[in-house]
């Protein structure tokens, strides 16, 4: 399956299937139905400095080809993350975890990075400065160049491990923010986070949402994501991970001519439990059909010509 | 939880809205009464939470209200259909708190599975009395289905157009019983968590993502810490509630 295999931020990996955080919390429901070591890795759900409940309920909306969540980066905090989630990802997966952090300020990224670089186990830091459903913290960090910038900066210096920024759709302009992140050390970018989306319901005629407002996703926002991993791509050195409504093998090849060189799978992960370990063993066939030989290959190869 | 293609054996109409369907597959992933399943219906992104009304080694029935688009695709679904279906989900009732004299409480959709959790009763041997509450006559359904199992019956409507006039704890004051299971709308819960004389278990509804325990979509707080609807419920213990947690 050396077909399948590209590095990711000096890092190699069998596939570039990546389940995205917060749609495969640390793994062990998978594990129930099947071998989650198929998998490159996976980011398991944001961690933050203390402990989160999260958002009032309802978290959830359903949209054409999609959903909204608000969910609001429910976790136990970095120091349970560390002594009992991590122990236990261990016992259901033996590769290297991508570890997603939130915060709610840059010394809260900086403190939770610090503490999960002293973890073996932990291969990449997925910087998440996009979280569009926290107030004070979150994407307010990723819409700005400078701002998003100053967490890259102050996660680099404590932190030898590889350092993805994860970028909210949610500007203007995604690509200073890219660059800014880029120039300020980052080791990889990830994109895109969630939409900020809204549903109301027709018999109470209030949003859905406790939160009012969430982020969007699903296969409905592909097409988004693919034009920003081609503009960061475009702009950008360091490796792009690309997310967004990725739900078949031909989606993930789609991305990676965009130029991601790993692929995130999200909210697929919900509704059909099994979507990663089938686009790893339909992308075979599918790299065939189109005269793929090796995926690490095609990484951009949209731009080329 | 198991993925499973289930096929639909029949798919009728018992009340006002409410349908009966029959599945015939997979049951394995099943252990308790109040477990779910969450189908995947074409059109539609996320799957429908169901509750398991009752089940064999061959198949299950479930019963669903018409309350939305996905649920109105169910109820036209033939027999022979086949449905996506993750099956075996959440934590169902623990029959062996019940005691001798076990209270089941159904309010409208929360009835079916109270059936499932009253067959398995009457088979260990206790004297089950089930309360089911409706609105109003055209809503009632299995009411026979419970009594045929031995169960001591009693049905309140809010317009009294059955049964007693009233809600289910207008009837629940006047009886004896060892414990409480319950499933039926929140505000039911609520008024009877006022009136209960015993502990007991409530099967909780959430608007959920997965259904699996991967998204945090339905969790809620308790007095032993944060649970996912859709994972360490739906059934809960009436003293680990937090009632005035919204």
């Amino acid at each position: 399956m050396d077909r399948l295999r590209v590095n990711l931020c000096g890092l190699e990996i069998d596939n570039p299937v990546i389940p995205a955080s917060g749609t495969f919390g640390y793994g062990y429901e998978f594990a129930e139905i099947y071998d989650i070591n198929i998998l490159g890795t996976f980011s398991f759900k944001g961690t933050t400095r203390d402990p989160r409940f999260g958002n009032p309920t309802p978290r959830i909306a359903e949209c054409t080809a999609g959903m909204i969540n608000a969910v609001g980066l429910q976790n136990p905090g970095v120091d349970k993350v560390i002594s009992e989630e991590l122990p236990k990802m261990k016992k259901v997966f033996s590769k290297k975890v991508m570890a997603n952090v939130s915060g709610f300020s840059v010394a809260d990224y900086a403190y939770t990075c610090q503490r999960l670089d002293e973890c073996p186990e932990v291969g990449w830091l997925e910087v998440n400065v996009s979280c569009p459903n926290v107030h004070g913290g979150g994407m307010s960090f990723g819409t700005d160049p400078g701002s998003a910038a100053e967490v890259t900066r102050a996660v680099k210096a404590v932190t030898k491990k590889p350092v993805i920024i994860k970028l909210s759709p949610n500007v203007t302009d995604i690509v200073p923010i890219a660059k800014a992140c880029e120039d300020a050390g980052a080791d990889g970018i990830s994109l895109i986070n969630t939409l900020l989306g809204m549903r109301i319901s027709l018999k109470t005629k209030k949003p859905i949402i406790a939160n009012k407002m969430g982020g969007f996703s699903g296969p409905a926002v592909f097409p988004v994501a693919l034009r920003m991993v081609y503009q960061v791509y475009e702009a950008v050195k360091i490796p792009v991970v690309g997310m967004g409504g990725v739900s078949s093998a031909e989606d993930v090849i789609e991305m990676m001519l965009a130029g991601a060189s790993a692929v995130e799978v999200g909210a697929a992960n919900l509704v059909e439990p099994t979507v990663c370990p089938r686009i790893i063993s339909e992308l075979p066939a599918a790299m065939d059909k189109y005269g793929i030989k090796n995926l690490k290959d095609i990484i951009g190869g949209a731009h080329n010509g | 939880m198991k993925q499973v293609i289930y096929t639909v054996k029949s798919n009728d109409k018992i009340a006002a809205d409410v349908y009966r369907m029959s599945l015939a597959g997979d049951t394995s992933a099943l252990s308790t009464p109040g477990q779910f399943i969450n189908i995947r219906l074409s059109g539609f992104y996320l799957r429908r939470p169901i509750s398991v009304c009752d089940y064999d080694s061959d198949g299950m029935v479930i019963i669903y209200k018409v309350v939305g688009g996905g649920t109105e695709v169910m109820s036209r679904l033939a027999p022979g259909a086949q449905l996506d279906t993750l099956s075996g989900l959440g934590n169902g009732f623990d029959s062996s708190k019940s005691g001798d004299k076990p209270l089941l409480v159904g309010g409208g959709v929360g009835v079916p599975p109270m059936y499932g959790l009253c067959r398995r009763l009457a088979a260990e041997g206790k004297k089950p009395t089930v309360v089911l509450g409706f609105n109003s006559y055209g809503d009632v359904f299995y009411e026979q289905e419970f009594k045929e199992l031995g169960a001591d019956v009693r049905v309140a409507t809010a317009d009294g157009s059955c049964g007693a006039k009233g809600f289910v704890t207008d009837v629940i004051g006047g009886l004896d019983y060892s414990f409480f299971y319950a499933c039926g709308p929140e505000p039911m819960f609520r008024a009877m968590s006022r009136v209960m004389k015993t502990g007991g278990q409530y099967s909780f509804e959430e608007r959920m993502g997965c259904g699996f325990g991967a998204c945090m979509g339905c969790s809620c707080k308790t007095l032993a810490g944060n649970k996912r609807i859709c994972r360490e419920g739906p059934v809960m213990n009436s003293e680990e509630i937090i009632w005035d947690r919204k």
